[in-house]
């Protein structure tokens, strides 16, 4: 049962040490898709950083750019 | 139950609700709110003294020194000693209030690897809270809004214009992250015993940080004008123990 609740998320990210984290979010989803397109989606890293972009981004705005990738109109870079 | 004469001594309340006509702080709940209701009342500790001497030496300059007390007129125009104290002494306490200014301001920046994200989306006119660390069976995210609760469904004891229908949980004892932003207009997310006021931009995520020292209700309300509701969406924080709050989020992701 309790393992059903973790208590972890995204760490401090040094990169980004102000108050502004819209890029930590930018910078988190991006290392996600680069790791699913490189290790497939099912691996525990891409799943780790998985957690950590839903942690730092607003569900509305992963799922914006979700919908952008699958119409590939999607502003940001493609990992192929 | 016993009444004890002088039992009321083991009674405090604290202040974590804004009430009539308050003037003061309400009860700090974190360290940064400590800090900051220690740094005000230490700067107000030497600003009423400053008060007292200006005041002191303006009324004695009017009152000795006019047309009457003294006919002819000095024609000195300067003084170094006294231009030099006079320019110095403000200065350095200046430089005396700016050290723990300072030191509060960076304390505040700080941020500790923490132990759970919320994000705070500031909509017209209500919050939507995300905890997205916890997921259900269906992979969706512990999400949910928190409206006013409008005067008629009011109990006896709850606040007129302060209560929500879903609390923000939170636990003691731990360092929070909450992410801010807005969805449609500016907004700000404040709560005052907690020392926090952090605006709510769309397209922008701002990041705050506490760590609660005592559990109980906490209340704040949305600080940028945002419409015509724009008193009409209060934040309220639940401030539970550790083992409350892993129970409510299992609660909450099984259903
Ligand atoms: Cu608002």
């Amino acid at each position: 049962m309790s393992d059903v609740v973790k208590l972890e998320t995204a760490p401090r990210d040094p990169r980004f040490p102000s108050t502004n984290q819209t890029m930590t979010c930018w910078v988190r989803y991006l290392e996600w898709k680069r790791c699913q397109s490189k290790d497939g989606e099912d691996s525990d890293e891409c799943k780790k950083l998985r957690r950590w972009a839903y942690a730092m981004c607003p569900i509305d705005w992963v799922e914006r750019w979700e919908e952008q990738q699958q119409d590939g109109t999607f502003p940001g870079p493609k990992f192929e | 139950m016993k009444f004890f004469f002088f039992s009321f001594i083991n009674y405090k309340v604290l202040n974590d609700a804004a009430r009539p006509w308050q003037i003061g702080f309400q009860d700090p709940a974190t360290p940064i709110m400590e800090g900051i209701v220690n740094l005000h009342h230490d700067i107000i500790f030497f600003l009423i003294i400053i008060i007292i001497f200006v005041s002191w030496i303006l009324f004695r300059t009017l009152f000795l020194f006019n047309s009457k007390t003294n006919p002819v007129a000095y024609n000195f125009s300067h003084g170094t000693f006294i231009e030099l104290l006079w320019t110095l002494t403000p200065s350095l306490v200046l430089i005396g209030i700016a050290v723990p200014s300072f030191a509060l301001l960076y304390s505040i920046d700080e941020i500790i690897d923490p132990a759970i994200t919320i994000k705070a989306v500031g909509r017209q006119w209500y919050w939507s809270y995300e905890y997205s660390d916890y997921v259900n069976e269906e992979n969706e995210f512990l999400a949910f809004h928190s409206y006013i609760l409008p005067e008629e469904d009011l109990e006896l004891g709850q606040f007129r214009l302060l209560e929500v229908d879903n609390r923000i949980i939170i636990p003691v004892n731990t360092h929070i992250r909450i992410i801010v932003t807005g969805a449609d207009v500016i907004h700000s997310w404040a709560v005052p015993s907690l020392g926090v006021k952090c605006d709510a931009i769309p397209g922008r995520l701002n990041q705050i940080s506490f760590f609660i020292k005592r559990e109980g209700i906490y209340y704040g309300q949305c600080s940028e004008i945002c419409g015509v509701n724009h008193g009409f969406m209060p934040i309220v924080i639940e401030a539970v123990s550790f083992d409350d709050y892993i129970r409510w989020v299992q609660n909450k992701i099984l259903d």
